[in-house]
């Protein structure tokens, strides 16, 4: 399966054969405000969906990102060590946070489209 | 994302004069004290908090109380509330003080003026969130002075190094104040309070505004080209680099003046003389130092530690707490403010929090992280 997946967390994923990049939306980086550090786990490290993943951090507060789906940590996004606000910048494009293994093809599924989404987005505003 | 994006509005929240104004300008707003106010604009509050060390912003302040204690005596009766002088406050003269419980504890911290006029007249500014609880600490413990609350002004801070010339372009005569000196000034017939203060560290203005003339305003100071406007989470940045206290958070009732680093605020007469709640507390904190101390906090690496965390020394005894941590965006990098045991409150010294369970260095630093740019007149004097 192929193309952009949604959470209702507005994290977003873009799934390549059984590879996650995992995001968060621009919705998402918009509340955040400036985001100034991002933690990212090691690679090789196995969540199961809804597990702690990551931390934002912003000027004000700190935001847990749990895991949307279960899989392994392949890679993480170095260059949010040094430039965190590439978040801000361009949260679907270079300021993805990590990829992960699709542990189960199936919990893809449970995700919303982007059509989707924006629908929830709407109906949320 | 855990965080919840529909904020939840328990009760109905005030809304000041520039509410339309911050919406127009795209403000994202918040609750606060009580009232909903602009938390940043569309620019980000880092932009917004180097735009005011860098020129000059505008922030809507008009959730803080203010009123009038007038009467004869005022400002010598004052005093039984507050450690600083009060009673040879020179008039168009502000200061910084506290209202203190009979312990010494901090109820909340506030500005002083003494007023021209042929009464005897005392502005107070004090904090949102206690002004109802100040209000009637005043009306009951100095029932012979009029308090009158000015329920119908706003009040808006302009704030940074371009602040005196974009005023000057609205209002007249008013380049020359010096630092915590106040004027009255005329705004279309109406009548303005303007005190060269704030609490970002910067030089600076607020001015106290009649509710209809605020929108009006604070659009001539935006229409200068160096005034942008400002929200809370860049008022707060600014402060906490600052080194300047945030009420309910490096300051409450079970924290004294000295130990909060506010010994300056009182005046040698009144460290003598006493008369103001909770005097052998800080006469003894004065004399033999206190206990523990509020210090500067420099976290190791990028992740900013935040209110509350624990400060534990190189043995692992718990000495200390965060109050106050956040990001500079000046310096670009984390900082806090909190209170450690006077033994460990010294700079250089190496203190140990936790992140997420991890270990995290925190080096104890001088206050404040930015050094203060207040005007301090023609000739460089400095506050009288």
């Amino acid at each position: 399966m192929s193309g952009e997946r949604y959470t209702k967390d507005h994290d977003f994923l873009r799934v390549e054969g059984d590879i996650a990049i995992v995001g968060i939306t621009d919705f998402a980086q918009s509340q955040l405000g400036d985001i100034v550090f991002v933690e990212l786990p090691a690679p090789g490290k196995r969540v199961a969906k809804g597990e702690q993943l990551a931390t934002i951090e912003s000027v004000k507060a700190a935001s847990e990102i749990y895991a949307p789906i279960s899989g392994e940590v392949v890679a993480i996004n170095d260059r949010l060590e040094s430039s965190p606000d590439l978040v801000n910048k361009e949260p679907l494009g270079e300021g993805w946070l990590l990829t992960l293994r699709v542990a189960d093809a199936a919990e893809l599924e449970e995700l919303m489209d982007e059509d989707a989404y924006r629908a929830f987005l709407e109906s949320e505003g | 994302m855990s965080e919840s994006f529909a904020p939840r509005i328990p009760t109905p929240l005030e809304k000041t004069p520039l509410d339309a104004l911050h919406r127009a300008l795209g403000a994202r707003m918040t609750p606060f004290a009580g009232y909903e106010l602009p938390l940043h604009y569309p620019a980000g509050v880092v932009a917004e908090h180097i735009h005011t060390r860098e020129k000059a912003s505008l922030f809507d302040v008009s959730h803080m109380g203010q009123a009038i204690l007038g009467g004869r005596g005022a400002a010598e009766q004052i005093e039984s509330l507050v450690p600083a002088a009060i009673a040879d406050l020179h008039t168009e003269r502000t200061r910084y003080s506290q209202l203190l419980a009979e312990d010494g504890g901090v109820l909340d911290d506030l500005m002083i003026t003494r007023l021209p006029g042929r009464d005897e007249r005392l502005l107070l500014i004090v904090n949102a969130a206690a002004k109802q609880q100040d209000f009637a600490l005043l009306r009951q413990q100095l029932p012979q002075l009029a308090l009158s609350v000015l329920t119908g002004r706003a009040l808006i801070a302009l704030q940074g190094p371009r602040a005196a010339a974009a005023l000057a372009t609205v209002l007249q005569e008013l380049e020359d104040m010096p630092f915590m000196g106040w004027r009255a000034a005329e705004f279309r017939g109406a009548g303005l309070f303007v005190s060269r203060s704030g609490y970002t560290g910067e030089d600076g203005f607020e001015i106290s505004v009649p509710n209809h003339l605020a929108e009006p305003l604070a659009e001539a100071l935006l229409g200068h080209p160096d005034v942008a406007p400002a929200g809370l989470a860049a008022r707060d940045s600014l402060r906490l680099e600052a080194g300047l206290c945030l009420y309910g958070h490096d300051l409450d009732a079970t924290t004294d003046p000295i130990e909060a680093g506010l010994a300056w605020s009182i005046g040698k007469r009144r460290r003598e003389q006493g008369g103001f709640p909770g005097y052998e507390r800080i006469r003894a904190a004065l004399a033999h130092g206190p206990a523990r101390l509020r210090v500067g906090l420099l976290p190791e690496g990028r992740a900013p530690l935040r209110e509350g965390a624990a400060l534990a020394a190189p043995d692992g005894r718990i000495i200390g707490r965060i109050t106050s941590g956040g990001y500079s965006p000046t310096l670009s990098r984390p900082i806090a403010m909190g209170y450690v045991e006077s033994g460990f409150a010294t700079p250089g010294v190496t203190l140990e929090s936790r992140l997420r369970d991890k270990p995290v260095a925190v080096e104890v630093t001088s206050l404040p992280f930015v050094p203060h740019r207040f005007f301090r007149g023609p000739a460089g004097k400095d506050r009288s």
